[in-house]
């Protein structure tokens, strides 16, 4: 697929450098040609110097003949204009857009046919709060993904001591909660994948998955490690776009703190938000902190955009006595060096928002796809379609299904229902598949099995 | 002096337009064919126009622009000069009622305080008692915001006239691009809610002068009654009810009034925190009294505490005065809360006395962020009233505008006390003066009136009631060396 992306910031480098591994003609536009050479160096692609919402830029980068074009620079303006003109200048049948003010985003015809043509929009900043509000909300998780519209999640858990499930095996979940439908998807023991068995013994500081429905979520947690008080008090460090939205999403559920360097920021956070504690300070600051009594926090969020500050606001949160730790970090060589440290949980903006924009990209109707373990493993929510005939997964049980190795099915949501991925269970049209990848390498594979073949239209 | 010369033109003129307000009693001593009153309001009428417009011929060379400053002086200038010509006619028509009383019934009514000197208000001719009540209805919302709506003459100026005499902390907001335009549709919310008031009244038992009498009072908020026992007289509790609603109306910002009709939603009110605040307090506050007087027994039943809780309550808070029974007579909290809440309870831009809601507000949250920063130093909360944040160098203001407030109300009632009067009649009487209320207690409370002071304190009370209707900055502006500096 010939794919043009505007922009080469976080979002549009870290989405060039996926999808190139996956054997897509990219081109990328920025008027910062620095960042293009970085990026060229890196990656098998081209690069245009320009002005993104230009039509000679835009000609020059070969939008003639593009399938895709992805705009996701700085500005939501530039990336209105660049769907626009793409559509009726260059026809271009599929138009993504990065739009983050909520001026836009709350009034949907902005992006009709009749106005800017955008067919899908994302806001990177919505997707990293709405994440970091799920591991808010169930502070035992690493990770919480949502699927179908909600109604399933996958949930990654460090399994400690005090679980009932730890030190025995996966089938002891049946027997000792048989009302909770869940499913153990993958374990990931000392960074390798183990296929889950039966008879699979869960050993202390495994890395499960497991689907379930969402309200079944907190069930289930319990069965693996013993279960902390709901977070009351939450603290954040850095009123950028995300703690704006963070605490605006939090306020009226939690108390909220949050610091913020910029005297001016500061200010005009306060006059938004209705019932945040906005304090001027340094987010490194221990004075601050201790006087803000940070052992009292549930949760800390470290959320500026510069990594260091946030790693040392981290600690020194946690030395002083923070529940649970959040820290956002950019550099990706950062985020395996804290994976597992004193840092409770280390986010990648990157890695979290890339799944919205991939699941466009994909063949196959996919209806989401979460990035998993900094992009080694993927979750997919695909819909099967077709019938016996036409479709190699429609009317077949789950246990016929001709996955590739490392690659398990781990529930189907029907209509309303989610129902467990059991190797007897019959798969049938318009089914939500949940399919879960531990080797990147599969993903290819697996959408082919969910393509209709010709026959079918 | 040019530019005081071109203030004296502006008012000049403003006197020629404030002639025509002679027209309504005019008309009425036409219906009710006396003659001498006709006479006597006609001859007012020649003179304030004579007077006005030999002042304009006069200047007309200083014709201009006015500053900010003469606004203030023009203001002012207004506001004592009105009164003093609407004494015309009182004059003419009483024997023996010397100019310091005529000119505190006319302060009284245009400031729509409401108190009044004279006795034997039921024989008073029918055309002098709809002057005493035009007179409120013009002040209530004010004459300059008429003048600003009918005459474009004041120009730039007209928004800093606007802002001397339109009460409240912040007049930032227009409704409308162009001043004229605001003043104007302000006015029609007031003239179309009067009517509906004289109708109601009508319907609610009234003859058609006492009817359109008491909505000229009611919307006003001015307190005038063409009865001495005030409404007391009607002994209707339909009346009562009438009343009490078109006062809460009257407590509400008209700009808030005006932005209902125009989007034709109730959900305007819910979204101006000062009438949810107003009305919120002055309603808790009569179920509250109307429990207290019941529980000491003041009256047997509960449904009639309820009554007389709150139309006096409600006369006394919005700043009307009205009264239907001597309520100086129940235990001291209950009037002496309802004091209290003339002086707070009022919203900005309504025709309402009193430091106003939005600056009470103000005040509220200012303590509480004060306690916020002790507990939190670093903290940054910006006040917020509605969701929109109050920038600091207005709650400054309100804080500069509380403590001359506060420092007036001190001043005049020692000015009192030294004059010979009784502490409860003197600070209650600054009270009512300076909150455009009316009856206070002691010898000037309900049942009595202002009759008995002397002329020393009449005038105190005029000058009280001045200040309070303009705002304390507005007329001790003009007392400041700044103000005579070039």
């Amino acid at each position: 697929m010939k794919i043009l992306i505007l922009g080469a910031g976080q979002v549009g480098s870290t989405v060039a450098e996926s999808l190139v591994g996956e054997a897509n003609d990219i081109t990328v536009v920025d008027s910062d040609g620095d960042k293009l050479r970085q990026l060229q160096d890196r990656l098998d692609l081209r690069t245009l110097t320009g002005n993104a919402a230009h039509p000679s830029t835009l000609e020059q980068a070969g939008i003639a003949d593009t399938d895709m074009l992805l705009a996701v620079t700085q500005s939501d303006e530039v990336n209105l204009v660049a769907c626009k003109l793409a559509a009726s200048l260059y026809n271009t049948p599929t138009r993504i857009a990065r739009i983050r003010a909520t001026e836009y985003l709350e009034r949907q015809e902005v992006f009709g046919t009749a106005n800017f043509c955008v067919d899908f929009s994302i806001c990177p900043e919505q997707i990293l709060t709405e994440y970091i509000v799920k591991l808010i909300e169930f502070p035992e998780a690493l990770q919480v993904l949502e699927f179908a519209g909600g109604k399933a999640s996958l949930v990654a858990v460090r399994a400690f001591g005090g679980g009932p499930l730890v030190g025995k095996p996966l089938s002891f979940l049946r027997t000792h909660m048989p009302q909770v439908e869940t499913r153990v998807a993958a374990i990931f023991r000392k960074d390798g994948p183990i296929i889950p068995e039966g008879n699979t013994v869960v050993e202390e500081g495994d890395e499960i998955f497991f689907i379930a429905a969402t309200d079944n979520i907190r069930s289930v947690l319990r069965e693996m490690r013993r279960m902390d008080k709901p977070a009351k008090r939450v603290m954040i460090v850095g009123g950028g776009n995300i703690g704006r939205r963070l605490a605006k999403a939090l306020e009226h559920d939690y108390q909220v703190k949050l610091i913020e360097y910029n005297k001016k920021s500061c200010e005009k956070l306060a006059g938004e938000l209705a019932r945040t504690l906005v304090l001027h300070g340094d987010g490194t600051d221990e004075k601050l902190m201790q006087q803000e009594h940070v052992d009292q926090v549930d949760v800390f969020c470290a959320l500026t955009n510069d990594d260091e500050n946030n790693i040392m606001s981290a600690l020194l949160a946690k030395q002083g006595g923070a529940g649970k730790v959040i820290a956002l970090i950019n550099r990706s060589a950062y985020v395996s060096l804290l994976q597992g440290g004193k840092i409770d949980i280390v986010l990648s903006p990157a890695h979290v928002t890339i799944g919205s924009l991939l699941a466009y990209v994909r063949q196959g109707d996919v209806a989401a796809v979460h990035s998993l373990r900094r992009g080694a493993a993927e979750a997919l929510e695909l819909v099967a379609h077709g019938d016996r005939q036409s479709s190699r997964v429609v009317g077949r049980r789950v246990g016929e299904v001709d996955l590739p190795k490392g690659a398990t099915i781990g529930a189907i949501v029907r209509g309303n229902q989610v129902v467990m991925g059991h190797h007897d269970t019959l798969i049938e049209a318009e089914d939500h598949v949940i399919v879960f990848v531990t080797n990147k390498q599969m993903v290819k594979k697996v959408e082919k099995l969910f393509q209709v073949s010709i026959g079918f239209f | 002096m040019g530019r005081t010369l071109t203030v004296i033109h502006a008012l000049g003129l403003m006197l020629v337009v404030f002639s025509a307000a002679y027209l309504m009693p005019v008309a009425t001593a036409l219906i009710y064919a006396d003659y001498a009153m006709l006479l006597d309001f006609l001859l007012a009428m020649v003179w304030t126009f004579f007077i006005g417009f030999t002042m304009w011929l006069l200047t007309r060379r200083y014709k201009g622009e006015l500053t900010i400053r003469h606004g203030y002086l023009l203001v002012v200038g207004m506001w004592t000069a009105m009164p003093a010509f609407a004494t015309i006619p009182l004059l003419l028509m009483i024997p023996n009622l010397s100019f310091t009383d005529a000119y505190f019934e006319t302060m009284s009514g245009m400031t729509t305080t409401g108190a009044t000197v004279l006795t034997g208000l039921d024989d008073l001719p029918p055309a002098i008692n709809v002057w005493r009540h035009e007179l409120e209805l013009l002040g209530g919302l004010g004459i300059i915001v008429l003048a600003v709506a009918v005459l474009p003459l004041l120009g730039i100026g007209g928004r800093q006239l606007f802002k001397a005499e339109t009460p409240g902390p912040m007049k930032e907001s227009a409704l409308t691009p162009r001043i004229a335009d605001t003043a104007r549709n302000l006015w029609a919310v007031y003239l179309g809610m009067t009517l509906v008031c004289i109708g109601a009244l009508k319907w609610a038992g009234m003859d058609w002068l006492d009817a359109v009498c008491h909505a000229f009072s009611a919307m006003g908020l001015g307190g005038f009654s063409t009865h001495d026992a005030s409404i007391g007289y009607f002994d209707s509790p339909l009346i009562e009810f009438v009343l009490i609603v078109f006062m809460l109306l009257a407590v509400v910002n008209f700009a808030t009034h005006f932005l209902a009709w125009r989007s034709k939603s109730l959900r305007m009110y819910l979204r101006d925190p000062e009438a949810i605040a107003s009305l919120g307090l002055i309603l808790g506050s009569c179920a509250g009294i109307a429990f207290f007087l019941w529980w000491n027994g003041v009256y047997p039943e509960f449904a009639t505490a309820l009554r007389h809780a709150s139309f006096n309550l409600v006369s006394i808070a919005t700043s009307s005065g009205y009264a239907s029974v001597d309520y100086a007579q129940w235990p001291i909290f209950a009037p002496l809360w309802m004091m209290f809440l003339t002086a707070i309870a009022a919203s900005s831009g309504s025709t309402g006395g009193g430091i106003k809601m939005m600056r009470t507000l103000v005040l509220v949250k200012q303590a509480g962020r004060e306690f916020l920063k002790l507990l939190h130093p670093a903290v940054i909360n910006p006040m917020k009233i509605g969701g929109h944040v109050v920038p600091n160098n207005i709650v400054f203001a309100v804080l500069g505008f509380i403590f001359l407030y506060f420092m007036t109300i001190v001043t005049f009632t020692f000015v009192l006390l030294i004059s010979g009067m009784d502490f409860i009649t003197a600070f209650t009487a600054v009270l009512a003066s300076i909150n455009n209320c009316g009856p206070g207690l002691g010898s000037v409370g309900p049942s009595s009136n202002y009759a008995g002071l002397n002329d020393f304190q009449t005038w105190v009370c005029t000058i009280a009631m001045l200040i309070g209707r303009l705002e304390v900055f507005t007329v001790l502006i003009l007392f400041t060396p700044h103000f005579w500096r070039r």
